[in-house]
């Protein structure tokens, strides 16, 4: 099971960094929440693999790590208003820029495309 | 406390001219005062006990395991150069008062003379030489604003940054020395450095140390050869060249060696490379204010030349020389910040401070000119004021002293009395006498008492001390000189030593060859004119320029603007630092049980699998990337549930709903497809990048999750107190709600201020026309007839409630089992967004009644309230409690404190949720699109007006 887990979390953060490797706002987010999920699981998997043991005091022992998991609980609600920050920014460099490029370049001006 | 107190109190202040400016300048100005007059009052509070000998102390303790106490300690030395900051700060808040110009920022320049004020204050109170260094460097910065205080100026910005330059790494330099010095000693409290003369003097690391200080000291008071940054400096306002360029910051060097004398001074090393420091800078210094033109630059130089003599005399290593220096720099602030503040007036009143254009100002300007010449005969040495006091024991010292010959010393300390003398005749002669002149820039006339009171003041002092040293100044000399030697001194300063006095012929000597040289000052000023001689300034940019070149090269070169390529040298450079650090490192063997595959797990694992391949592929078509990122984001909850984690499977779950909304909301204003722009080689570069990094991450866990914990994990602590400590049996719960509330508490604020960021950003959209232009060009294809169906409004109306009621279920189960404040607040953030996907954004909205930012603002203050709370049960911060309470008909319920805290992070988050999303709602105004103002399109209830 653990190798599983590993290799999705592999996957998830390849499937992260290369979508963040693109040259657009959106696609770039994207691979920032793919990277996310991967970083979750992989704070989550710290306190190992354990099945049918919640850390809920009174059920039958072994409990879970509880620590890893309230780490990750806090992580995922704070991923999203990331993630929203950048969204805004993405949606004002896309307005004010006419583009939604993510790389600056030399010749970078006004040059509007098709929005939407 | 009172003199932890008088080194804040500038600071405190600092706080208020920024508010008082919209009372009006004379408000601001007189409450910038009022500070410091309190300041000062305080001081004078602690004086008697000073002057009986004895040492006042205020320690508190900061960070005590890294030596870093906020110790305060106010010896004779500390008096005198505190009472000289507070002081003279009180004149020149006067004087800045009259001096700045209407349109000139009046409470900006007082918040930055409060600054600076404290942290002169706080150097020379300081016990603990950690906090001395940050007050050091407070000053360097707090002057680099005043020096660049009018921003218009390319000389003033350039002289900020050049002072900035070289009194910052001269406060680099004396950071190491100071830490030598604690290193070698064992203390960083001054007090116990103090006591430790011999072994600070025998240890190896005694020249270092010293080298380094005196690099800090020198820089700092403009010592040769570092003395270049003083004059460019000049380009600050007046206040400011009188107050940090003669009065106080500049002598913030003197005050380091002067304070730093019993331990440092005596050795030859001390001698010589501070004795010809001194000697070099005064002689040096002198000569060229005496050809300087602007009235500001001379007085510039001089400062430089004055700085220099006293440097020497603390050189000189022996008792009577540093008393002479504890006396002279009395004397030197008295007399050099009015003769700085007349050459303000003067410049305030004839609109130049050029000396060729002046001359006959004493017709013109009587009181300006009877205070320049007291000040200027003071700076010239001549009797009976307190600068010929102070030299003439000088000379006696320098006559006394032995460099290279028996001689030598005595001659050039008389050739710089000589050219000080003649610059500081210059200075009146040229200026103010003569004929008048019928070509000034502007007709000048004497100021109002606002301009003179404060030279007046001090050329009062000047006399006063010139007559009676002994009645006026001894008494502070006495208790500052004992500070610096350690030895009760009891100085006498009389006018006449008598005809066998070396000083009486060197002054005269002096004197008359300053009036000679002024004398011949047209052939001598053709002379330097015609020497060519190195220019400070152009050394100082070609040495900064390639440097600075070299780094923006540098910079641009590493950093060229491309997002790609920073992200892909950062995965790289993780992976090489992450593969060295393994291959060099030991690990356990990986011989952890693994657990069985479940076909659950498989199944998820299939499925997420095929989805997250496929999203490189299919990312073109952007709804369908976010379709696919949502497959994989809901399918890590079940993974987080199969794994014992319910907590986190409820929050994922319900995160992953509100970010997919928020990217659909988001996609409507962004374009809908991603053009092909890299060529297959680059992509395939890119996979590879990523295949390194996933191939490295995913071989980490597994390599973790195959071994056991190297240490025990600390959780142990928190399942084994979740319930009789903090009366849950969540443990996730109690860990974020108790145990580690202070973690969650700033998470909560960082939501909150993530959410807020976000509706500052749509606004700042909003109000750019290019903007609004852009948006109202968007008209959304329409693929449908009904944009608010019957059944999804009737459905989300009754959900509402049931959903709000499973919120409210969750958040108070959540301290016992899985649940909680997060999940709740993302739970009724989704019904709320059902609603206003059901009908749109106006019409929820308006029946909305009370705004995101408030319950962001609640959710935290609810959340300080409960951490507070335990404050009156005298707990720490964010302590919790909880009762088990017996309420018939109910069954035994617990009320915790923790409860009150959840209810915090419940609001926050729904505040922050609705806010985020709300705010691109109402981009979406803007666009093209007409706005509903019914429930729904169609309205069976209302068969006549039906809509569209």
């Amino acid at each position: 099971m653990e190798a599983l887990v590993a290799s999705a979390i592999g996957l998830l953060t390849a499937v992260g960094i290369y979508m963040m490797l693109r040259l657009r706002t959106f696609p770039v987010i994207l691979g920032l929440t793919f990277l996310s999920y991967a970083v979750n699981l992989f704070i989550f998997v710290s306190g190992r693999l354990t099945v049918n043991a919640a850390p809920i005091i009174g059920r039958t022992e072994p409990y879970a790590d509880p620590l890893p998991q309230a780490l990750v609980l806090t992580a995922i609600v704070i991923s999203f208003g990331m993630t929203a920050v950048l969204m805004i920014m993405a949606i004002g460099g896309n307005l004010e820029a006419g583009h939604d490029r993510v790389n600056m370049s030399d010749t970078d001006d006004d040059t509007p495309e098709v929005q939407s | 406390m009172s003199l932890a107190l008088i080194a804040a109190l500038p600071f405190l202040g600092a706080l208020l001219p920024g508010l008082m400016i919209r009372a009006g300048r004379d408000a601001c100005a007189a409450v910038t005062g009022s500070v410091t007059l309190l300041a000062l009052v305080l001081l004078a509070l602690q004086a008697p006990a000073v002057l009986s000998g004895e040492v006042v102390q205020t320690r508190i303790e900061w960070l005590p395991a890294l030596g870093l106490n906020a110790n305060f300690f106010l010896d004779g030395l500390g008096l005198l150069f505190a009472g000289l900051i507070l002081g003279i700060g009180l004149l020149i808040i006067l004087y800045a008062r009259f001096y700045l110009a209407k349109s000139d920022p009046m409470g900006q320049f007082y918040t930055y003379l409060m600054l600076f004020q404290g942290a002169m204050v706080g150097i020379v109170l300081s016990d603990n030489i950690l906090l001395l260094l940050i007050f050091w460097e407070l000053t360097s910065l707090s002057s680099f604003l005043l020096i660049g205080y009018w921003k218009h100026l390319p000389e003033g910005r350039q002289g900020a940054r050049m002072a900035l330059a070289v009194t910052g790494g001269g406060g680099l330099c004396l950071i190491a020395g100071m830490l030598i010095l604690g290193g070698i000693v064992g203390s960083y409290d001054l007090t116990v450095i103090l006591e430790q003369k011999e072994v600070i003097q025998a240890s190896d690391w005694y020249l270092p140390a010293l080298i380094l200080i005196l690099l800090g000291a020198f820089t700092k008071s403009a010592q040769f050869p570092f003395h270049f940054w003083l004059p460019h400096a000049m380009a600050a306002p007046t206040p400011v060249s009188a107050y940090l360029h003669s009065a106080t910051m500049v002598k913030a060097g003197l005050f380091l060696m002067a304070r730093l004398w019993p331990v440092l001074a005596g050795t030859p090393e001390w001698f010589w490379i501070v004795s010809t420091a001194g000697l070099v800078t005064m002689v040096m210094a002198a000569k060229i204010a005496l050809f300087k033109d602007d009235l500001k630059a001379l007085l510039a130089f001089s400062t430089v030349s004055h700085l220099g003599l006293i440097t020497m005399l603390l050189g000189f290593g022996t008792k009577a020389a540093a008393t002479v220096a504890v006396f002279h720099i009395i004397n030197h602030a008295t007399f050099k910040a009015a003769l700085f503040m007349t050459a303000g007036i003067v410049d305030h009143e004839a609109h130049t401070r050029d000396l060729r254009r002046l001359g006959g100002l004493r017709h013109l300007m009587p009181i300006t000119f009877t205070i320049a010449l007291l000040a200027s005969l003071s700076m010239a040495g001549i009797p009976p004021l307190n600068g010929f006091l102070s030299k003439e024991l000088m000379l006696e010292e320098a006559a006394h002293t032995v460099w290279i010959t028996p001689w030598a010393m005595g001659l050039l300390a008389t050739l710089g009395a000589l050219f000080s003398v003649a610059y500081s005749f210059r200075f009146v002669a040229h200026g103010f006498f003569g004929p008048k002149r019928d070509d000034y820039p502007h007709m000048p006339h004497d100021p109002g008492p606002g301009l003179w009171g404060a030279p007046a003041l001090l050329a009062g002092l000047v006399v006063v001390i010139g007559l009676f040293p002994m009645v006026s100044a001894a008494w502070l000399v006495d208790v500052a000189a004992s500070a610096v030697t350690g030895d009760a001194v009891t100085v006498k300063i009389t006018h006449w030593h008598g005809l066998e006095a070396a000083a009486l012929w060197m002054s005269l000597a002096a004197i008359g060859g300053g009036l000679m040289a002024l004398g011949a000052y047209p052939r001598l000023r053709a002379l330097w004119d015609a020497t060519p001689r190195p220019e400070a300034k152009l050394i100082f940019d070609g040495i900064i320029e390639p440097l600075a070149a070299t780094c923006r090269r540098l910079t641009d070169g590493l950093h060229n603007a491309s997002l790609s390529r920073a992200v892909t040298v950062a995965v790289l450079a993780i992976a090489g630092a992450a593969a060295w650090a393994f291959s060099g490192g030991t690990h356990l063997a990986g011989d952890r049980a693994l657990l069985p595959i479940s076909p659950t797990v498989l199944a998820l694992w299939v499925v997420m699998v095929i989805a997250a391949l496929a999203l490189p592929f299919y990312h073109r078509d952007r709804v369908v990337a976010l379709v696919l990122t949502g497959v994989v984001g809901l399918l890590i909850a079940p993974l987080f549930a199969f794994f014992s984690a319910p907590d986190l499977a409820l929050t994922q779950i319900s995160v992953e709903v509100v970010t997919i909304l928020l990217m659909l909301l988001a996609l409507h204003f962004l374009p809908k497809a991603t053009p092909v722009e890299s060529a297959p080689a680059r992509r395939f570069g890119d996979a590879a990048v990523a295949g390194v990094a996933g191939a490295g991450i995913g071989w980490l866990a597994y390599a973790m999750m195959t071994r056991q914990p190297a240490f025990e994990p600390i959780s142990h602590f928190h399942l084994a107190q979740s319930k009789p400590g903090a009366g849950g049996t969540n443990a996730v719960n109690t860990i974020i709600v108790d145990f580690r509330g202070y973690d969650t508490f700033g998470e909560i604020i960082v939501l909150g201020i993530a959410a807020l960021v976000i509706y500052a950003l749509s606004e700042t959209l909003l109000r750019s026309p290019s903007v609004t232009r852009r948006l109202a060009t968007f008209v959304p294809v329409r693929e449908d007839g009904d944009r608010h169906p019957m059944m999804l409004v009737v459905a989300t109306r009754f959900l509402l409630p049931m959903a709000m009621m499973v919120g409210v279920y969750i958040y108070l189960r959540g301290h016992n089992l899985p649940g909680g404040g997060f999940v709740a607040g993302l739970v009724f953030a989704i019904a709320y967004l059902m609603q206003y996907m059901a009908s749109g954004y106006v019409w929820s909205h308006a029946r909305q009644r009370y705004d995101h930012h408030v319950l962001i603002g609640w959710g935290v203050l609810i959340a300080s309230l409960a951490g507070v709370g335990a404050w009156a049960f005298e707990l720490p911060f964010l302590t919790s409690g909880f009762e088990y309470v017996n309420l018939w008909p109910l069954e035994e319920f617990e009320l915790a404190t923790a409860a009150i805290f959840d209810l915090g992070v419940f609001l926050c988050v729904l505040g922050a949720v609705l806010l985020a999303l709300a705010s691109l709602s109402r981009l979406a105004l803007r666009t093209g699109e007409d706005v509903n103002t019914r429930a729904f399109d169609i309205d069976p209830s209302d068969p006549v007006k039906e809509a569209r």
